[in-house]
């Protein structure tokens, strides 16, 4: 437990809570000092942490890509070329499994989706109290790690995936064969507003599914981790190092089915049904 | 647990970092490991040709060394076929030697007995003249008798 003086439902909503800057009716512009005047901001504030964690992850991995990728040889490739190398090949071997179609988009998307995810993930690994220890002896209140227990961290990825279907549906199928296959089928046109229903219901689930998913695997893994730092310091290493391997695993997972998704659903805005 | 601008500030950040993966990232691994596959296939491919090359090389050596000795064969053949023609024309040259040699003793060794049987039939003549001369002392006329003495001496 971080301290003695705070409960235990104060620690674990302490834990929960991001540092949130946005417009409070109240105070203006400034940092939200707990969860409630978070929600108070609405739609006007930005989580600091998980903007910062995210971005400081995507450029880590960025730099270590296109660091090999300028030294990228064919002949015998140094450890990190190799490693990046099994990456890429493992996400190719993916896309051109799924994906039959011609698309630059699609295999770099998709792993940028895969290591990122993975990257915001492993946060999760970081035992839950040591960053936002630091954090607040350097007086940041509130400090989420793991991007990817925020829900706007999935969903905005989920949306741009969502985005993408859209726009290569359209661009595929034209205007009116998009709309057409939402109109037109499973039942024919006598039941255009029945198929229309169930199509744009389908249609809507992805982006969810894909933003709920990872944000429930990752928030539920993450409370856990919480739970097990309730427990006395010399008794917290029997749950927390089962948790944690078996959360290796999890990680890996997410951030797979979320690739995978994004390139499904890629392949169903290629193709005619 | 706010949905607040967060979404659109990790859809932008999302977007930027696809956008540089898809340019400066991508391009140049995958270009790298297709070389690598290529230059992979070669080698393989080389290697291939070599061991080929390697296999008929081995059989034109084996063909040639085949050649080789038969050709010897046939040379030594040949030199113990001019080795015993060359005998044998040293025999044949010597037995005509030897019968030439032979022939020309035998003549000269005729003519020698001719001759000296010319000499004795000459001094044998003039024996039997002189004997004949001295038996009958005068009596004889030289040239009366000189045909009879003459085939006498022919006669011997």
């Amino acid at each position: 437990m971080a301290s003695g003086t705070v409960t235990s439902s104060e620690y674990i909503s302490h834990h929960l809570t991001n540092l949130t800057f946005g417009n409070h009716p109240d105070h203006g512009w400034s940092l939200a000092h707990s969860a409630q005047e978070a929600a108070e901001m609405g739609f006007w504030a930005i989580n600091v942490d998980t903007m910062g964690w995210s971005i400081a992850l995507g450029v880590l991995f960025t730099w270590l890509f296109r660091k090999v990728a300028k030294t990228a040889t064919s002949g015998v490739p140094g450890s990190t070329q190799n490693f990046v190398e099994t990456i890429i090949e493992f996400v190719d071997e993916n896309v051109k499994g799924i994906f039959h179609h011609k698309n630059d988009l699609i295999a770099p998307l998709s792993l940028t989706i895969f290591v990122w995810i993975f990257l915001m993930n492993t946060m999760d690994l970081i035992p839950v109290d040591w960053i936002p220890f630091i954090a607040g002896e350097m007086g940041v209140h509130f400090m989420k790690v793991v991007p990817t227990t925020d829900v706007n961290a999935t969903a905005g990825m989920a949306l741009s995936v969502f985005a993408l279907i859209l726009f290569y549906s359209i661009k595929q199928k034209g205007l009116g064969g998009f709309l057409a296959e939402l109109s037109f089928q499973p039942l024919g046109k006598w039941m255009l507003p029945f198929n229309l229903f169930l199509e744009l219901v389908g249609l809507l689930a992805k982006p969810i599914s894909l933003a709920l998913r990872l944000f429930g695997n990752m928030y539920a893994g993450e409370m856990i981790f919480i739970l097990i730092a309730l427990l006395p310091f010399w008794a917290q290493w029997v749950l927390s190092v089962p948790w944690a391997i078996f959360h290796i695993l999890v990680i890996t997972l997410q951030a797979f089915i979320f690739m995978v998704l994004t390139i499904v659903y890629m392949a169903m805005a290629y193709d005619h049904h | 647990m706010n949905i607040n601008l967060t979404i659109i500030g990790q859809a932008i950040a999302f977007f930027i970092f696809v956008v540089f993966c898809m340019k400066f990232v991508w391009p140049p691994i995958t270009a790298a490991l297709a070389e690598r596959k290529k230059k992979i296939a070669e080698g393989l491919d080389a290697a291939d040709r070599a061991e080929r090359d390697l296999q008929l090389a081995q059989e034109k050596a084996t063909e040639n060394m085949r050649k080789g000795k038969e050709e010897a064969a046939a040379i030594i053949e040949q030199a113990n076929k001019r080795a015993n023609q060359i005998i044998e024309e040293a025999k044949e040259k010597a037995v005509e030697e030897a019968g030439r040699v032979k022939a020309a003793a035998t003549a000269e060794l005729e003519q020698e007995v001719n001759q000296a049987r010319e000499a004795l039939r000459g001094q044998v003549a003039a024996l039997a003249l002189a004997g004949a001369e001295k038996i009958l002392e005068a009596s004889i006329d030289e040239t009366a008798h000189a045909q009879l003495v003459e085939k006498l001496a022919a006669e011997l």
